[in-house]
């Protein structure tokens, strides 16, 4: 039988978590109740964080920290967060964003996870605490490629500096359902620019592989390029490196290879549909 | 917005539709809107236990041994059932009226067909705790080769799906291996027409998807009987499979349904109250048995996949002399409704338009996939979207519009249909011509001055023709599925002539009862390309091809109709309970 | 393993009762304390026919520990009459054909509700999201859209 443990204090639960390998953090519960409901996850122990830190917002600075247990819902909430409001809209209805937490989503196996992906294009670092000493920045990337091995502690928030102007930060989620659907693929873009050209681009795919991953090559088909037909044509080009896209419910491997392409140009050329 | 053309079929309307076009308030919206309804789980009851089963990883298996001795002894369970614990365990849902064998366990017994196949039972106290319970049983599988395509299914040496039937085809009336029509002499025809055209069709499994899952509460109940809540479509088709399959007197099972929260057919299979009652029976306390979300996707039997071919003979001006369909249910590893779904298809063609020589071989084959059931119109939906594709490819070919050509083809009142009845209340004409006009089509003057109740039933659209009878697909013999015509069946013959000799069939109560299907005398002696005998009418089958008829049918003047020149053919003998269900065996009732 | 002990207040009535330490709030309501309005569809997130309000917020019942429950308010389509007055969104849903099956209406109810007390005055595209988390599988959305929109007009509407 599952029991439930109810921590005050994120180093408590930090601890739960690293001494005992059948506990389990739950957030929102959108993945761990589903679990549980469908009869996955029958025994062991569920870790609820009630400390407030654990859903605390730092807004002020240029780097941005918010707690892993902050909601889509909360997310929402905050004018200062707007330009990841189309990202957290995206997620579920009012309901699931009331209850889906920022933590949570980085556990999101494809197509879910969408969240992440705008989190990965932002450069994001995911602050871990193992056991009941302090916490440790790691790159979300490097989370994501280590996340099916676990172990990794707590997920106590997460860190990513503001974009300088937030119209060089895009999302898009393909659905094929409206207005809410669950992704075909999910595509995040940061694209910064310095006298006209693309510097430090970031681009970010979601349902492309087994966790969000960076699109490497069309950050480097962008890199120091401005914004044209050009560089777009490039970056159509580099579009599939690094893609493992399963094949789902929802769209197969090949249908995913074959739109991402076009997705991808029309959210770098800014297109809004 | 919905319009009642009271113009259209005028002097047939009994005029006093005085609720067509008002609106009227539905009786169970005030407990919707208040969520004062009941569905079959918002019943409370004390000492309620979940019964969750355990299913088949394998399409296709042997199951080599089954321990379920951990399971038995985990936290709460109350009890665990196996195929044994189940008074009769194999059933097929149209036993209830005489139709097909028996051939479903409730629990697997030697070897599961399909993934998903419930295999074993627990029952605990809570449905986590019957959920931690099912993952401790133990079941050792031999995996076998499975098949999952409808053709590949009928040929010779391709795996046994399902023992009861061995050739994996349902048995039509202990003779064929499909569903036979045939109505004139389509090879004839197709020889004689200017254009022949012939396509595949497919359509995929669709599940049900209803956001209440399937499920039953069965609870013991006062005067020794059992109180059933229930989602079930068919509330005492279900009391009847319950009935059999626990053993009971149906008297003693009370079944209360009515609100299913979305059903859409998928809710007819019984696949929860038998386990629920026997384990209401087996522990004395009451039992829920709901299936989750990703049981009701997976395993809560979709409408089949089908795959059709459509043969046509197309004349230059736009006539179809000829029409030739074969086609194969997926019924997946069971029979449940798919033999019914065939009957239901063959009933359908050749869709809505008159044709002069038409067949159709539906065949329902045995695959490792889910069984499949009902869904709204199933038999029909797959092959009228294949009927329909393959009209629009006919127009193309003869260069007529495809309202037009609808309209042309149209069967109208009093043309005789290859099932050999009288089409009464057509309207495919009038629903072309409205449809067109709201959708701003073009039609003819022509076209527009059709009519549905003019032309139908004349010359050759109110005659039988003599039709083309062969015995292929017979039972047992795969090789016999091209085997040529066998004799000729006169002009004007409503039915061959059923034998006189009395079978009387036992049942599973050992009572005597009606036999299941009619016989049929011998057949009429070879010759398909002889003269039809002498007692047949002496009209050819189709018109000769090289005749250029009008292009529509010829208004009779002056305008009323004329009575169906066919007689309705003798009531059949009387015959109770399964004739009840008269489209199985082509019995007409009115 | 023990039950614990649950005290919250269901549709403005301070109820108390134990579960399971990790049972979903959809079982504790349904089975532990009577209240039937949510209904379970998926236990996933996905169909919404569990919607509740927690605190006023919209959450799905069968997604949420009953024991994060404990000493806060929960409200649910049971509660939305006002005694024998049926609140603007029931009689909207009634006048507008809301509802066929009826299996999704409260989870549709409870969504509009959220939806109503934070938006008065909500554009079609706003209902539109706030009940996109809710399934319907025979009604059709367009009734309900126009129905809550309605109601939105309608005095009242406002009143949690």
């Amino acid at each position: 039988m599952l029991d439930v443990r109810t921590c005050g204090s994120l180093a408590e639960a930090a601890g739960l978590l690293s001494a005992d390998r059948q506990a389990h953090l739950i957030g929102g519960g959108t993945l761990v109740m589903r679990a549980v409901n469908e009869g996955r996850l029958t025994e062991g122990t569920l870790v609820r964080v009630t400390d407030p830190a654990f859903r605390q917002m730092n807004l002020g600075g240029p780097r941005i920290e918010l707690g892993a247990g902050v909601t889509m819902a909360m997310v929402l909430a905050r004018g200062e967060l707007a330009f990841l409001h189309p990202a957290a809209r995206s997620i579920g209805g009012p309901a699931v964003r009331t209850m889906a937490s920022l933590g949570g989503n980085l556990f999101a196996g494809p197509p879910y996870g969408d969240f992440t992906v705008a989190l990965l294009a932002l450069d994001a670092q995911v602050v871990l605490q193992a056991g009941y000493g302090g916490g440790r920045a790691v790159a979300l990337e490097d989370f994501l490629a280590a996340r099916a091995r676990g172990g990794q502690g707590l997920v106590a928030a997460i860190q990513f500096a503001r974009p300088q102007s937030p119209g060089d930060f895009r999302f898009r989620k393909i659905s094929r359902v409206r207005p809410k659907g669950i992704a075909v693929m999910t595509l995040a873009a940061h694209l910064p620019r310095a006298g006209g050209r693309i510097a430090q681009a970031r681009i970010a795919y979601g349902a492309m592989a087994p966790t969000p991953i960076r699109a490497r090559g069309v950050e480097r088909a962008l890199e120091g390029k401005p914004l044209d037909a050009v560089s777009l044509q490039a970056a159509a080009q580099a579009a599939l490196e690094g893609c493992r896209p399963a094949t789902d419910a929802i769209a197969s491997e090949w249908y995913r290879r074959e739109v991402l392409p076009v997705h991808l140009a029309r959210l770098l050329a800014g297109d809004g549909r | 917005m919905l319009e009642l053309r009271k113009d259209l079929f005028a002097d047939e309307r009994d005029d006093t539709l005085n609720v067509v076009g008002k609106s009227v308030q539905r009786q169970d919206m005030p407990g919707h809107v208040t969520a004062r309804t009941r569905f079959f789980d918002d019943h409370a009851f004390d000492g309620l236990l979940h019964l969750k089963v355990v299913r088949s990883p394998h399409p296709h298996a042997r199951i080599r041994s089954i321990d379920v001795s951990a399971a038995a002894r985990a936290p709460g369970v109350k009890r665990v059932l196996r195929a044994a614990d189940v008074p009769v365990n194999k059933n097929t849902l149209l036993s209830l009226i005489n139709f097909g064998k028996d051939d479903e366990p409730a629990l697997a017994v030697d070897k599961v067909c399909y993934v998903g196949e419930p295999v074993v039972a627990v029952i605990a106290e809570s449905e986590a705790a019957a959920l931690a319970a099912r993952n401790l049983v133990r079941i050792e599988y031999e995996p076998l080769t499975p098949v999952f395509d409808v053709e590949e299914a009928l040929k010779p040496g391709a795996p046994v799906v399902n023992p009861t039937y061995p050739n994996n085809y349902f048995e039509y009336h202990e003779r064929f291996d499909h569903q036979k029509l045939r109505f004139g002499d389509v090879e004839a025809a197709f020889a004689r027409a200017d254009i022949v055209i012939e396509h595949r069709y497919q359509m995929s499994p669709i599940e049900h998807a209803p956001t209440e899952t399937n499920g039953s509460i069965a609870a013991p109940e006062h005067n020794d009987r059992y109180v059933v809540h229930t989602c079930a479509q068919g509330l005492f088709f279900s009391l009847g499979t319950t009935a059999k399959i626990v053993n009971l007197e149906s008297n003693r099972l009370h079944f209360i349904g009515g609100t299913v929260g979305g059903g859409f057919g998928g809710k007819v299979d019984s696949l929860t109250e038998p386990l629920a009652v026997l384990g209401a029976m087996l522990t004395g306390r009451p039992v829920r048995f709901v299936l989750d979300r990703e049981e009701e996707m997976l395993y809560g039997s979709p409408r089949g996949a089908e795959r059709i071919y459509i043969k046509d003979g197309l004349m230059r001006d736009g006539r179809i002399v000829a029409r030739y369909v074969r086609s194969y249910f997926d019924a997946g590893a069971y029979t449940r409704l798919s033999s019914y779904a065939a009957i239901k298809c063959t009933a359908h063609i050749p869709g809505p338009y008159w044709i002069p020589n038409v067949a159709s071989d539906i065949h329902v084959a045995y695959t490792n996939r889910c069984p499949s059931t009902a869904m709204r119109g199933f038999g029909i939906t797959a092959v009228d979207f294949a009927l329909e594709v393959q009209m629009d490819r006919l127009a193309e070919a003869a260069g007529l519009d495809p309202m037009e050509f609808r309209i042309l083809n149209a069967y109208r009142d009093g043309d005789v249909k290859p099932h050999r009845r009288v089409a009464k209340n057509t309207a495919l004409i009038e629903c072309v011509q409205v449809a067109a006009e709201k959708a701003n089509w073009p039609l003819s003057d022509q076209a527009r001055r059709q009519s549905s109740l003019v032309g139908g039933g004349t010359g050759a659209r109110a005659e039988i023709p003599a039709t083309v009878l062969d015995q292929r697909g017979q039972i047992g013999r795969p090789e016999s599925r091209g085997a040529p015509a066998t004799g000729t069946l006169p002009a004007g013959a409503m039915r061959i002539p059923l034998t006189k000799e009395p079978v009387m069939e036992g049942t599973r109560d050992g009572r005597a009862a009606p036999v299941q299907v009619p016989r049929y005398a011998p057949a009429p002696a070879p010759g398909p390309a002889g003269p039809p005998p002498a007692a047949a009418a002496s009209r050819p089958a189709a018109p000769p091809a090289s005749s250029a008829p009008p292009f529509y049918p010829p208004a009779p003047s002056p305008a009323p109709v004329a009575p169906p020149p066919v007689a309705p053919p003798a009531a059949p003998p009387t015959q109770h309970g399964a004739m009840r269900f008269s489209s199985v065996f082509g019995t007409r009732r009115r | 393993m023990a039950k614990l002990p649950v005290q919250l207040r269901l549709n403005g009535a301070d109820r108390a009762t134990f579960v399971d330490p990790a049972e979903p709030l959809l079982t504790t309501l349904r089975r532990g304390l009577g209240d039937f309005a949510p209904k379970y569809g998926c236990g996933q997130g996905t169909c919404g026919v569990c919607t509740v309000l927690v605190d006023g917020e919209p959450q799905l019942a069968c997604l949420t520990l009953a024991v994060a429950c404990d000493g806060r308010h929960v409200e649910t389509a049971s509660g939305l009459a006002d005694g024998p007055d049926m609140h603007p969104l029931q009689t909207a849903f009634m006048a507008h054909f809301a509802a066929q099956c009826g299996f999704c209406t409260p989870g549709m109810l409870t969504a509009a509700r959220a939806l109503l007390a934070h938006n008065p005055h909500p554009t079609r595209e706003e209902v539109v999201e706030a009940i996109s988390g809710n399934i319907c599988r025979c009604t059709g959305y367009e009734p309900i859209i126009l129905a809550i929109l309605a109601a939105a007009a309608a005095p009242g509407a406002r009143r949690a």
